[in-house]
């Protein structure tokens, strides 16, 4: 292997062969899926995703929540997601059509969360969850976000978002004030709009369990 | 051991016949002298910055709490900062250096117009720097080995550009008749890369592809910047300093070759194995695994190469600290591919996917393979770039010994604690919070794992620094060992 001709000839080729296997010929399997007509209820799954969830899907990204929680149910049978209660059903390439970034995950230091809206559907939750999980999931490992979150003097009415602290964490870490409250700033709102977003609930035909075929009852 | 010969040849006083081509290499040597230093100061730099975010995130892991306040350093962000500093700011600055530097060596061509190197070296590092800020004010992409903003990233093509230019114009220039393994390693890996990387970034952050295909590419992409851009890189230098401190060829020109195609062929499908049980196409994860499985050949071959090269010679490990980190190097390449391959069949998958056991092979790949045959390269290159000897052998040692416990420890603790963590997690009668609580002293661990191999780091800094330092000597001088080896003059084993 003297020639420098051949060898790059050979070089170019190996990693040719994947490009076009692995990048190029799922591109053109279904790199332009589209969404399913349902006629029964005259519209298109999935649904796309509303303007102050699309804003929470940037929070998401820019705090990387991906790396500890993934968004991808796998099929019964294989792990313990369905068992788990992460989804009704395994997750399909479909569900992803309009996400402009796809966070599929490869981690699970926390649970997954492709279905969280529906798992959770309490926006008082995920707020108090957010400023500090020990607060809803005590022993969890998460970080806290008291960044996302205000406290500040009550101006007119009382926010109706403002979080309801048990009063011994609240006397415990000075945010009794009264008049005081504690509000999500838009960043936690978009957040807690796309974390209740996410839910796969829509049955794609091809979503259905895979059911193997009875063992010997092929001949009758 | 050559003892006697070579101890008549200090004594002869004919001129010794090696004197053109010792003159030859210290003028390529001397060519290098400039990008070089800057590649290695600045990759030891960003190794310093790396540590200190992986110690930041390593103890959020455990201490969620933990500086807890500050946005910049939350835990998504101080993971992503570690992640690129080592990666772009560590890893490649030296797989930069010691690339073109085997490359001058090998094509026994000096490097015309260094200071192309020079101008790369800043871009690169330029770029890194941007984008590690980035990360931290919250421009991430949050794509996996791709979170440096969008913004950062053509510096980064234009110095690789310019560095991938230099290397190939190095060999087209060559005056050696033999292409060495190393170098058809290093050919590879500089041009694969970019390949890479412009695809990747045009198919996940200027025009993202639909769905899960970025799912696809991100993999496609994040495993081949391991599998053909570090493991190439790797791989060169230890064919290449393995023979060279031992002063005999390597074993089988033949199984080298073997090695070399066999990676290339299937290490670039094998990314496909991180979406096992993914919304991906079914077909592609197979294929990912059929590629992952078959990775075994260039493995067991590679490694019978180095290890026949070595038989008879492990003594040498007791006086070079180049062997010892290159050696180290090689043995855990081959400890963590067959780990990886394993990694990739769906019933253990199902375990270990999603786990800490991922994060202790991964530091497993990139540190105790990679980075340790990295450190043991620069111990080799650096005093014959700067005429001048590593002024502490106990500082070598120091650096050794803490970096190859701290990593095996690391690795052993994260594959122990991963795996439990996953055979819990696939338990849907245990709680999830108690899945994490379980983690939990495997994390701790992990903390001290890193404060090991932090001594470590810093015992290298020290020494490169006291070495840069330091005057540069009037006479001939010996090289810096463990222990000068009993039978011979010191000078010739290095």
């Amino acid at each position: 292997m003297n020639k420098g001709p051949l060898i790059f000839l050979g070089i170019f080729l190996t990693l040719a062969f994947s490009w076009v296997g692995i990048v190029l010929t799922n591109q053109i399997q279904y790199g332009s899926l589209t969404a399913y007509y349902d006629q029964n209820e005259g519209k298109t799954f999935p649904e796309k995703p509303a303007g102050e969830a699309e804003r929470g899907r940037l929070v998401y990204q820019d705090l990387g929540c991906l790396y500890c929680h993934s968004q991808q149910v796998r099929r019964p049978g294989f792990g313990g997601d369905t068992e788990r209660g992460w989804g009704e059903r395994q997750s399909v390439a479909r569900d992803y059509i309009y996400e402009r970034r796809v966070f599929l995950g490869t981690m699970r230091t926390g649970p997954d969360l492709r279905n969280i809206g529906a798992r959770q559907p309490s926006a008082d939750w995920h707020y108090l969850h957010l400023y500090d999980p020990q607060l809803t999931s005590p022993g969890s490992i998460m970080a806290p976000f008291p960044f996302l979150f205000a406290y500040r003097k009550i101006v007119g009415e009382p926010s109706p978002k403002a979080l309801k602290l048990p009063a011994e964490y609240a006397k415990a870490h000075g945010l009794d004030r009264p008049g005081y409250e504690l509000v999500p700033k838009p960043r936690a709102d978009a957040l807690v709009a796309y974390l209740l977003s996410l839910k796969d609930t829509y049955e794609f035909p091809e979503a259905k369990p895979f059911v193997p075929p009875k063992k010997g009852g092929g001949a009758k | 051991m050559a003892s006697a010969s070579s101890f008549a040849a200090a004594l002869d006083p004919r001129t010794p016949p090696d004197t053109v081509a010792r003159a030859e290499l210290s003028a390529i040597d001397a060519s290098a002298r400039w990008p070089v230093i800057i590649f290695v100061v600045s990759g030891l730099i960003w190794l310093l910055v790396g540590t200190v975010f992986a110690l930041i995130a390593s103890f959020k892991m455990h201490t969620p709490g933990f500086l807890g306040d500050y946005e910049w350093l939350t835990f998504g962000r101080a993971r992503s900062a570690h992640l690129n500093a080592v990666i772009y700011g560590w890893s490649t600055n030296v797989a930069f250096a010691v690339a073109f530097w085997l490359m001058a060596r090998l094509s026994r061509a000096a490097l015309r117009h260094a200071g192309v190197l020079v101008i790369a070296a800043c871009f690169w590092n330029l770029g890194v720097t941007i984008g590690v800020i980035g990360i931290l004010a919250g421009d991430s992409t949050s794509i996996e080995w791709l979170e440096i903003p969008p913004y950062a990233t053509p510096l980064l093509f234009v110095a690789y550009a310019l560095v991938g230019g230099w290397a190939i114009v190095t060999f087209r220039f060559r005056r050696a008749q033999h292409v060495y393994v190393s170098q058809w390693y290093l050919l590879a890996a500089l041009f694969w890369f970019p390949w890479l990387y412009s695809i990747a970034q045009i198919m996940l952050v200027f025009e993202p592809a639909r769905g899960t295909v970025q799912a696809l590419v991100n993999w496609w992409f994040a495993h081949n910047v391991l599998g053909l851009w570090f493991t190439p890189i790797g791989l060169a230098a230890a064919y290449y300093f393995i023979p060279k401190v031992l002063g005999k060829p390597i074993h089988s020109y033949y199984l080298s070759v073997l090695g070399f195609w066999s990676l290339a062929i299937f290490y670039n499908w094998a990314g496909v194995h991180h979406l096992i049980g993914g919304p991906v196409p079914a077909w592609a994860i197979s294929a990912g695994i059929a590629a992952s499985l078959m990775m075994v050949i260039p493995v067991v071959v590679t490694g019978i190469n180095h290890h026949l090269t070595m038989v008879g010679s492990f003594g040498m490990l007791r006086y070079s600290p180049t062997l010892r980190f290159v050696v180290f190097g090689a043995v855990n390449y081959t400890i963590v591919s067959l780990c990886g391959s394993a990694m990739a069949i769906r019933s253990v998958n199902e375990i270990t996917h999603f786990t800490h056991f991922t994060v202790g092979h991964a530091h497993q790949g990139l540190y105790a393979f990679f980075t340790m045959i990295m450190f043991g390269a620069i111990y080799y290159i650096l005093p014959r770039i700067l005429l001048k000897e590593w002024p502490s052998a106990a500082l070598i040692r120091l650096h050794f010994w803490a970096a190859a416990i701290g990593v095996t420890l690391y690795w052993l603790d994260l594959s122990i604690g991963g795996w439990i963590q996953g055979m819990e997690m696939n338990n849907p009668n245990i709680a999830f919070l108690d899945v994490v609580r379980h983690t939990l002293p495997w994390l701790v661990v992990r903390s001290g794992a890193g404060i090991i191999m932090t001594v470590g780091h810093l015992a290298f800094a020290v020494n490169i620094g006291w070495m840069l330092c330091a005057k540069r000597p009037a006479g001939a001088t010996a090289p810096t060992l463990f222990r000068n080896p009993p039978a011979l003059p010191a000078t010739a084993a290095r």
